[in-house]
């Protein structure tokens, strides 16, 4: 099953992930991290299809793919 | 678990001081990208601007140097001529690169120097704070702009990979574009060429990436993506421009 790890510290909130997903599954936390953004955060992992469009296109190279 | 994405090793693991979704991220991680997939970090020297990207030089594992302002292609070609095994990139912004430093950029690829260009053209100054720049789009509102550029007063925008793949000198030109998955994707495809040809020792090969600029645009990062497909790309179309590879006529 493919698993997705977002390195929720790293984040800036910018939400390109969440406008390219194609199964719409990654949404905004309603908490902050410590640099004060709303970070990007995975709903539910077992429909994700390992595409790896978030993690291309992150800015911040916060999120890693496995499969 | 097989990784199918990582961070690649080329790119520092720190936070970069880029505004949240401003695309020079991935320009960044496509340029790592490209040095880890050939295998070239341990002789790669990278060259830093002035401008958004100047703090570059913290974001790559390679060595780095500081260029002045528009000045880098230059500092690109000394380095390359003491070092001929070094592979030498620049990173440079359009106001860095299509303005100020617009006579470097012409004369290093006129003489063909064995380098790599990354040229990230977002339209605009950044880092002064939203300034219009050469590459400003007509009627594009900036602070030195502010009712939208005027072609009467400031002229209209420069294509620089359309200028420069008039010359006899580049190897290798093209356009591209990171506002979907997929373009990131042949946006890389064409950064590793250029660095492939570099290392080939086939000559000048300049890259440049439609990038955003969220806070001096005032747009949501994701609006500011679909403003580079629906208002640069128009204007500056994707594509080859220069090829000394391919067969037939070049773009």
């Amino acid at each position: 099953m493919p698993k997705v790890t977002f390195r929720e510290d790293r984040c800036k909130g910018c939400e390109l992930c969440v406008s390219v997903c194609p199964r719409k599954i990654i949404v905004m936390s309603e908490g902050m991290n410590k640099k004060g953004f709303h970070y990007a955060t995975i709903t539910d992992q077992s429909k994700c299809l390992a595409c790896a469009f978030c993690a291309r296109m992150c800015p911040d190279a916060v999120i890693e793919v496995e499969k | 678990m097989a990784k199918v994405f990582e961070r690649p090793k080329a790119l520092a693991d720190v936070v970069t001081h880029y505004c949240p979704g401003c695309t020079h991220g991935i320009i960044h991680r496509l340029v790592a990208e490209a040095i880890d997939d050939l295998g070239i970090l341990d002789r790669t020297i990278g060259v830093a601007p002035v401008g958004c990207a100047v703090l570059a030089y913290n974001y790559f594992e390679c060595d780095m140097q500081e260029a002045a302002h528009g000045r880098a292609p230059a500092v690109c070609t000394g380095i390359k001529r003491v070092r001929p095994e070094a592979i030498v990139f620049s990173y440079q912004g359009d106001g860095d690169l299509a303005s100020i430093g617009a006579g470097e950029i012409v004369h290093a690829a006129a003489r063909g120097e064995n380098i790599t260009v990354i040229f990230v053209n977002n339209g605009i100054y950044g880092m002064t704070g939203g300034q219009m720049a050469p590459t400003t789009l007509v009627g594009h509102k900036t602070t030195t702009s502010p009712y939208g550029r005027d072609p009467k007063l400031q002229g209209y925008p420069v294509r620089i990979a359309e200028m420069l793949a008039t010359l006899d000198g580049p190897a290798y030109i093209e356009r591209v574009a990171v506002y979907t998955p997929q373009l990131v994707m042949k946006a890389k495809q064409a950064i590793k060429r250029a660095f492939a040809n570099q290392v080939e020792g086939k000559g000048f090969s300049l890259i440049e990436v439609l990038s955003t600029c969220p806070t001096n645009w005032g747009m949501a990062p994701v609006d500011a993506l679909k403003r580079v497909a629906n208002e640069m790309v128009p204007y500056y179309p994707l594509g080859v421009y220069k090829d000394i590879d391919a067969k037939g006529e070049d773009k």
